[in-house]
């Protein structure tokens, strides 16, 4: 038996070759799979802070417990289960998965003839799947991506139709669902084609959980030529509900990708990675990422623009607000590669510490190969502007209630760039009682 | 209405006011003027209760009650009204929200129940009317990307929605081209009554070619040194500050 990592001794870290040996056996793309598990040990298995992409999130304590990749037998969800998650969305197609799983009996999919969605299991012959599975650039980079690929269970492929544009929003939501502690390996391929639109949000929640569950998801997004995909991370649920997602994205000319990350919930460790690949001229890139933490919850978003060719553009903006012994940490890197000439290049962070017991590491990258480009970055941390607080209070306006003014302020400039009104709704309603509850406290 | 008694101040350990006496009255406008470093901003700090001055001497009666006790939304809520001599810009708070917070906070003090969604427009209508302020500028964030006169011409209308019984205006001149002088003037005196009172702060006399005073006074090195009407700062105009230097410099004990 090999052990994967020598400073863990846990049933699951100690039998993850056993178990994959077992529970891959028959299972599909055995080829990729064996490959990537390789690609793990090569990796070192499960990174630990010596590692410079994790050097301020130890995910090896919420491993070390981790008892089982199989997942439990499928529970029927109701109708009213899925209300009371609050996340329900109006004029949406619902597509409902429980542990990656696609629930028929609970969703509606868009009309054919503008998208197809299906289980990942079921797409293997779809051109767009031979296409685009498997094949992100910085996939092999990542160890949680390369776990993904090797377990993964299911997952959703989407595909908007060339020159669709599909009419409502796709709404993602992604229910889990665990008996024992347990680790979950949704794998997802989302492709717009040429000329097509989409728009997708994401949302998640627990159902009769039972025990710690680590859900460690790897989305794939290709947009073709002239597409637009329009992408909503809206990260909810509870404190067992930790999560790993890599979110890959290829974009090829002229095409634009809106990606928006919010991070609202109780969940103990959430860590985004998010890739951008600019494959070709002219394309449009913004990502705006917004993030509440509290208690003793780690939240880190690792984002990366890749600008290959030139007459690119990429803007991005992420706000957190940091409270109580929480730890946030933001890493955002810029690569203009040598041919990406007349690249414009934007990112900013800016972080609200409200506890003097909060943590926030942020570190903004800019490499630039290219001599002819625009380019800036910047981070701030800091707490609510005097200044500010002093002219509300000189209006009348108390303590308590200036800094929630502020702080929101500070929040609903990200939440302001939402396209759908009832998402930014809901995501504004979440980020206020959050918010709430740190300010009077 | 107000009345200043022997105030002393101090920031980070130096003193900036030493022993100001002054008495408002309602109905009255008193114009506070002096040279660059004289007081006259930090006077109307104290007064509306930032943090970072410390009242080391004296008292300050408002209304009976006193101000200096009060925290700087309690002296809001109580009356008192600042017009800064720099607007904050505050991206994300929509103009129209931050006032209806501030009204509502004002009534909430008074026991009175917050104000009806239709009433409240109502009155920001007839406001927008009376003081000439644009509507446009009511649904974006609080003095983002506005103009400097935009922005003193937006605290003249947050002035005319929380009808303060003592409006204090910082140097509310400083940085308006003359058109814009005249419409904020015109607004003040609008508001005038004989019910509440202004303390107007400023360098020139101007402003008060607009804004007729009842009492000027000379601010100088922490301390009021000379008082008198309207004539007193055409006077000012036409001889600049160095005379009083001088006749100061006279009565000062020979040590």
């Amino acid at each position: 038996m090999t052990t994967i990592a020598s400073n863990i001794s846990s049933s699951l870290y100690d039998t993850l070759p056993d178990q994959f040996s077992t529970l891959n056996a028959g299972a599909q793309w055995p080829e990729a799979r064996k490959e990537a598990f390789a690609r793990f040990q090569a990796l070192g298995g499960f990174p630990t802070v010596k590692v410079e992409d994790w050097k301020y999130t130890n995910v090896i304590p919420f491993f070390r417990n981790l008892q089982t990749l199989q997942l439990p037998a499928p529970i029927a969800v109701t109708e009213a289960q899925l209300e009371a998650t609050g996340l329900l969305l109006p004029d949406v197609y619902r597509i409902v998965l429980l542990n990656g799983e696609l629930q028929p009996q609970l969703s509606e999919l868009p009309p054919a003839k503008q998208a197809t969605v299906l289980k990942m299991s079921d797409a293997a012959a779809e051109p767009a799947f031979k296409a685009h599975f498997n094949n992100s650039k910085k996939l092999a980079e990542h160890h949680f991506a390369q776990l993904n690929t090797a377990f993964f269970t299911n997952g959703l492929f989407i595909e908007a139709k060339a020159k669709a544009q599909v009419e409502k929003p796709l709404h993602v939501i992604h229910l889990y669902h665990n008996t024992n502690s347990l680790l979950v390996n949704p794998r997802h391929l989302w492709v717009a084609q040429e000329g097509a639109g989409i728009q997708i949000i994401e949302s998640a929640a627990g159902i009769d959980q039972n025990g710690a569950m680590v859900v460690n998801s790897v989305i794939e997004a290709v947009t073709a030529e002239r597409s637009q995909m329009s992408h909503y991370q809206v990260q909810t649920g509870g404190s067992q509900l930790r999560s790993i997602n890599q979110t890959l994205v290829q974009q090829h000319g002229k095409s634009l990708y809106n990606n928006y990350t919010f991070t609202l919930s109780e969940s103990e460790l959430v860590r985004n990675n998010l890739n951008v690949s600019l494959d070709d001229e002219r394309t449009e890139t913004h990502l705006y990422g917004f993030y509440i933490a509290t208690g003793g919850q780690l939240v880190d978003n690792h984002t990366s623009v890749d600008h290959r060719m030139p007459n690119c553009e990429s803007n991005e903006l992420y706000r957190g607000v940091l409270m109580d012994k929480a730890t946030g940490v933001f890493n955002g890197k810029i690569f203009v590669h040598e041919d990406a000439q007349k690249t414009n290049a934007f990112q900013q962070n800016n972080n609200l510490v409200i506890s003097p017991e909060a943590n926030i590491y942020t570190k903004p990258q800019l490499e630039i190969f290219a001599d002819d480009v625009k380019c800036s970055h910047g981070t701030t941390i800091g707490q609510v502007s005097e200044e500010a607080l002093f002219y509300l209070k000189a209006r009348g306006i108390g303590d308590a209630m200036a800094r929630s003014m502020l702080v929101k302020a500070f929040a609903f400039d990200i939440t302001a760039q939402v396209k759908i009104p009832a998402v930014r709704k809901q995501v504004e309603q979440v980020a206020t009682r959050y918010l709430s509850a740190a300010v009077n406290n | 209405m107000l009345n200043i008694k022997n105030l002393h101040a101090a920031v980070e350990g130096n003193a900036i006011l030493k022993g100001i006496n002054l008495n408002v009255k309602a109905g009255e406008v008193h114009a506070i003027m002096g040279p660059n470093g004289s007081g006259k901003s930090s006077l109307a700090s104290v007064l509306a209760g930032r943090e970072a001055y410390e009242v080391t001497d004296g008292s300050v009666e408002f209304e009976g009650k006193d101000l200096l006790d009060m925290s700087p939304e309690v002296r809001a809520r109580e009356g008192v009204f600042l017009a800064f001599q720099y607007p904050v810009e505050i991206p994300g708070v929509s103009n129209i929200n931050f006032l209806k917070t501030a009204v509502n906070e004002i009534r909430a003090y008074h026991g009175q129940p917050p104000m009806q969604a239709k009433a409240f427009l109502d009155m920001l209508k007839s406001k927008q009317k009376l003081m000439e302020f644009d509507a446009n500028l009511m649904n974006r964030s609080l003095n983002e990307g506005f103009s400097g006169g935009e922005k003193k011409r937006n605290d003249i209308f947050q002035m005319a929605m929380l009808e303060p019984k003592l409006a204090i205006m910082d140097e509310t001149d400083s940085g308006l081209d003359i058109d814009a002088l005249r419409v904020v003037s015109a607004g003040v005196n609008k508001l005038r009554s004989k019910d509440n009172a202004f303390i107007i702060i400023t360098h020139y006399q101007r402003l008060l070619e607009y804004i007729v005073p009842d009492f000027v006074h000379v601010l100088y090195n922490g301390r009021i040194v000379k008082s008198g009407t309207k004539e007193l700062a055409l006077e000012l105009e036409e001889k600049g500050y160095d005379w009083l230097k001088e006749d100061i410099r006279l009565e000062e004990p020979v040590q």
